[in-house]
């Protein structure tokens, strides 16, 4: 992965770079970052995987939640240079090569996206809270994504969704 | 948006990370679950020179019991390990209650106990649950480690009393003497939101007499209020619609809330004296799920 940043000249040494060395769905990667690079942007631009969606980039809306060291959490409000060492999930590591993930068929059957903008976000918490709790209700589910906002209001369908999968996962265990 | 530069520093012990806020003076910030100071540094509100990121700092992830009976939170004891933690339901109820109402599940899986009493936003939950408690702050630097109870840490907004060679290291909820009773009630317009009000309640009790009470408001002033004498209007006896009625007014009175776009100072102060009124009470309605659902 590149970066391009700007040259400081003689106050580089002032702020230096960091090179950090981290797991994205199981493959390792290495990368030299400015400290104040946020984890959104290492994902977006740095590893190219588009499908973390800037938001609100406020800390509000969740759409480019993903999961570090197994744990949902706001990548725009996370330091990329945190992640050294530690290992990322994002939706592209949902799927395997030749099947979706249970939370990805879910969405499909039920109808859980319309313009599709949080999709990812909300698949990531939910997987969050799957790992957690196999057998949610309803209202755990609604508890989990509250952190999550869809615009289009699609929520009824993105509960029912994250149901649909934990059926599924549960059937498959 | 994107912070300004910095320097980042990720220590591998204490003794480091106090090492260099020594060397980095006031222009030197701790970074525990950046919940509120990664937003901040973004809106260029902060600009330190110098982050100290204390995430690899080995076994500060904690909460847990000593044999006295008090409850020790690590620095990295993330508001999620307090939501899903075993430990506290059936014994702390005033922290079961609000673990769950801190933010939303994704900042809690990162925001940390201990810095948002650092961070001493006046809408902050968890300062108002310790200064309900009587808890307190340990600070450690170059000079050891010293106690600082909440009513003296927090002394403005966004403002502590550490020195910028501290590191808050652990919060400690004393021991209790009686069986604890009590809990959390929170108003806000959406999940994540500030609160229009907080309050929270702990009493003790020991036969049918209420031994200790604590009462706090969250969002109704310029800081966490302690509503004590509202509290010392409950101690020394049973727990009556009399005492509840007045503790109530008390701390109606104690709360100084503004009127803005959440309501009117007049309806926050109402809040303080319905939440007040429902903790130490037990009559539920709609507002009181959240609560009862980490009950």
């Amino acid at each position: 992965m590149t970066m391009v940043f700007d040259d400081l000249g003689d106050e580089a040494e002032e702020f230096p770079v960091r090179k950090i060395r981290f797991t994205i769905n199981g493959k390792k990667k290495v990368a030299e970052i400015e400290p104040r690079l946020l984890l959104t942007d290492l994902i977006r631009r740095g590893a190219g995987l588009t499908g973390t969606h800037r938001g609100c980039d406020t800390t509000n809306c969740g759409a480019c939640t993903v999961l570090v060291d197994g744990r949902a959490i706001k990548s725009c409000t996370m330091l990329a240079v945190q992640v050294d060492g530690r290992e990322l999930t994002t939706v592209e590591g949902l799927a395997s090569a030749s099947e979706l993930h249970p939370l990805q068929e879910g969405f499909r059957q039920e109808h859980g996206l319309q313009c599709g903008f949080c999709t990812p976000g909300m698949m990531m918490a939910a997987k969050d809270l799957l790992d957690r709790n196999p057998d949610p209700t309803e209202e755990d589910v609604r508890w989990a994504l509250s952190g999550n906002l869809c615009r289009c209001t699609g929520y009824q369908n993105i509960v029912k969704s994250v149901l649909w999968a934990a059926e599924k996962l549960r059937a498959e265990a | 948006m994107f912070p300004s530069r910095f320097r980042y520093e990720a220590p591998r012990s204490l003794d480091e990370a106090i090492g260099l806020l020594r060397d980095g003076g006031d222009y030197a910030k701790v970074l525990a679950g950046g919940q509120s100071l990664v937003p901040m540094m973004k809106l260029r509100f902060a600009s330190p020179e110098l982050i100290v990121d204390i995430n690899n700092v080995p076994g500060l992830a904690y909460h847990q019991a000593d044999p006295d009976g008090s409850l020790r939170i690590g620095a990295l004891c993330r508001h999620s390990d307090l939501e899903f933690s075993g430990l506290l339901k059936g014994t702390q109820p005033t922290m079961a209650a609000a673990a769950p109402l801190v933010a939303d599940p994704l900042v809690r899986n990162r925001g940390t106990l201990v810095g948002s009493l650092c961070h001493a936003d006046p809408q902050g939950d968890w300062a108002s649950v310790m200064l309900a408690l009587g808890g307190s702050v340990i600070a450690q630097g170059p000079r050891g480690r010293r106690a600082i109870p909440l009513a003296e840490f927090v002394t403005g907004p966004f403002e502590n009393v550490l020195e910028h060679d501290e590191i808050a290291v652990e919060a400690v909820v004393p021991p209790a003497t009686g069986a604890r009773a009590g809990g959390y009630l929170k108003l806000e317009r959406r999940v994540g939101d500030f609160a229009t009000v907080g309050v929270a309640v702990a009493i003790e009790t020991s036969g049918s007499d209420v031994i200790r009470a604590g009462i706090a408001l969250t969002g109704v002033g310029g800081s966490t209020i302690g509503a004590t004498e509202a509290a010392a209007a409950l101690t020394g006896q049973p727990l009556s619609a009399g005492s509840i009625a007045e503790a109530a007014g008390l701390a109606a009175s104690a709360a100084k809330p503004r009127t803005d776009h959440r309501g009117t100072a007049e309806f926050k102060r109402n809040l303080v004296r319905v939440f007040v009124t429902r903790l130490l009470g037990g009559t539920t309605t709609a507002a009181t799920a959240p609560a009862e659902r980490a009950a």
